[in-house]
């Protein structure tokens, strides 16, 4: 299987502290890779240096080497406005634009330039929702507010709308964590249907939903990688102790 | 509640009863004074006193038109030019600048706002106005001349003195409520867009989508300080009752007009006439101040709702 991301020895940090430590990995592509672990452990900071969304935040530094498609995206000139692009992400509460369904989905199309002519914004938009499997529900109200929506829908609206610009990896920061199980069943049929298309990176706290929706999952406590293997034997032999303990409920 | 039996909360209760409803009283009060006083005008004008454009004590002909063109032509000039420049320092308060800087430019915004307006008028008249007639002056003529705003004779005192003090006297409250607004929308919409693929002035925009009404209202804030500012304004504007398109010609607004004015209000038809000027202004202030009010409340629950989304 061809890696879509890897990742070499990435140290981060927050000012002095330091968040991640020495972390190596492949993510393949068009497969689903759970990241799992205890609070605090950096699965959500691990994640957010895959877009470099951390370099919203002053004090935080990234060392090493993470490569997409072979390009390192910390090499001084990179882009971040096409990487960013090119690596969708969905967040753990839905954060829908102040703005109407059709034009959250728009949004992204508009910024970057995607469409020919009206008409093809419209289908994008609707093949986007369609995507994300929402398109039936909300077909008739594309122009009333996004915050109409219920909590489930609002967050099939943003991976809608990270859809619409075409990315090639979706990062999903817990994206369930806030929904009623009807709703998280939902978002994780999707995510499956989504791995057809895109290489896809989803944390979670929930280790059922890792073992249901994903092909690779990675173990995390401290900053530090303990195992990342696939899916099935992670959860029914791991290679490490303290994966086994975490995963039958010892901890965390 | 009203069950609650000790003595001593029932007392607290009376007080701070008292307190509230003394706030009711005491706007009823100046209503009912300032309406009663100006009976004579409104009695003897009617409309007239709204529309008239001459204003003649002596002859007893009271037009309050020119001060209400003043008083609204100042302020406006002022919101043009404070507008965008509030909104770039606290967009760069907000969005851009790093801890170590953002503190002490609010700091300085905070300064700017304590500073007696007689001294922005003093600035006014010894800076200002010197500036306006010998550099600014000139070189609006030269290049803008052909335009009818910057026609007329150069003095330093007028319209647009006027209104760049009133810029600079509202600039630091729509600074400082934009940027309140600015910090209440949630980090979630500005990751959003970046993860878009946005740039920094697209996810601005989205920023400021999230903040309109708050600006708005901000905005309409310091329109209301705008028309209410008296002593700066009477320093720079030239208290001249006249209706000019040009910018450099003295104008008054109605709260200068008041300041200058009251000592000599020697009868009664004079003093009532002041009194109806006086009560159109609080009315104007009054509806502007009930706008922001609205437009912030709608911002907070628009923010609230983006939260609990």
């Amino acid at each position: 299987m061809q890696s879509k991301i890897s990742i070499s020895n990435l140290d981060f940090y927050y000012g002095k502290t330091q968040a991640l430590f020495d972390i190596s990995m492949e993510i393949p592509e068009r497969q689903v890779v759970a990241f799992i672990g205890p609070s605090g452990c950096g699965k959500s900071t691990f994640l957010r240096t895959l877009n470099r969304m951390n370099d919203t935040i002053p004090i935080a530094r990234a060392e090493g080497v993470v490569k997409i498609d072979g390009e390192n995206i910390y090499a001084p000139g990179t882009d971040v406005v096409a990487l960013r692009r090119k690596v969708g992400m969905v967040f753990q509460k839905s954060n829908p634009f102040p703005k109407s369904i059709f034009e959250n989905v728009a949004y992204g199309i508009r910024i970057n330039g995607l469409h020919k002519n009206k008409a093809d914004l419209q289908e994008r938009v609707e093949k986007a929702l369609r995507d994300a499997a929402l398109l039936n529900e909300v077909k008739d109200r594309l122009n009333s507010s996004a915050f109409g929506l219920s909590g489930g829908q609002q967050q099939r609206l943003c991976i809608a709308r990270a859809l619409a610009v075409q990315p090639e990896v979706i990062l999903m920061d817990e994206p369930a964590s806030a929904l009623d199980p009807i709703a998280t069943q939902k978002i994780e049929e999707l995510v499956v249907e989504l791995k057809k298309q895109y290489s896809i990176v989803i944390v979670t706290h929930n280790m059922q939903q890792a073992s249901r929706v994903s092909d690779k999952t990675a173990f995390f406590m401290l900053g530090k990688l303990i195992e990342f293997n696939p899916t099935q034997k992670m959860f029914t032999n791991p290679d490490e102790r303290l994966t086994e303990d975490y995963i039958t409920g010892r901890f965390g | 509640m009203s069950q609650t039996g000790t003595i001593g909360d029932k007392l607290f209760r009376s007080v701070l009863l008292i307190a509230a409803a003394s706030i009711l009283v005491i706007v009823a009060a100046i209503l009912y004074m300032m309406v009663q006083n100006s009976l004579p005008t409104i009695e003897r004008f009617g409309v007239g006193f709204l529309t008239g454009r001459e204003w003649k004590p002596a002859q007893e002909e009271f037009g309050a038109l020119p001060f209400i063109y003043g008083t609204l032509a100042s302020s406006i000039i002022a919101l043009v030019l404070s507008i965008p420049i509030s909104l770039g320092v606290a967009i760069y308060m907000v969005e851009q600048a790093p801890k170590k800087l953002a503190r002490p430019i609010a700091f300085l915004i905070e300064l700017l706002a304590a500073i007696p307006s007689v001294v922005y008028g003093l600035w006014g008249i010894f800076v200002l106005a010197p500036f306006i007639r010998d550099y600014l002056g000139v070189f609006l003529q030269d290049y803008f001349g052909w335009l009818p705003f910057f026609q007329g004779r150069l003095t330093g005192i007028g319209m647009l003195t006027g209104g760049i003090i009133l810029a600079l006297m509202i600039t630091p409250i729509i600074t400082s409520v934009v940027r309140d607004v600015l910090e209440a929308v949630p980090t979630t919409q500005r990751e959003a867009a970046l993860a878009l693929g946005a740039t920094e002035w697209e996810t601005t925009r989205i920023v400021l989508g999230n903040a309109a009404s708050g600006i708005a209202g901000a905005v309409v804030l310091g329109l209301g300080r705008a028309i209410g500012e008296t002593m700066a304004i009477t320093m720079v504007i030239g208290n001249s009752a006249q209706i000019s398109i040009s910018l450099f010609e003295p104008a008054n607004t109605i709260a200068s007009l008041l300041a200058s004015n009251f000592a000599e209000a020697t009868d009664k038809i004079y003093m009532s006439a002041l009194i109806e000027i006086g009560l159109v202004l609080f009315l104007v202030t009054f509806v502007v101040n009930a706008l922001a009010k609205l437009l912030i409340l709608k911002v907070a629950s628009g923010t609230n709702s983006a939260k609990h989304a």
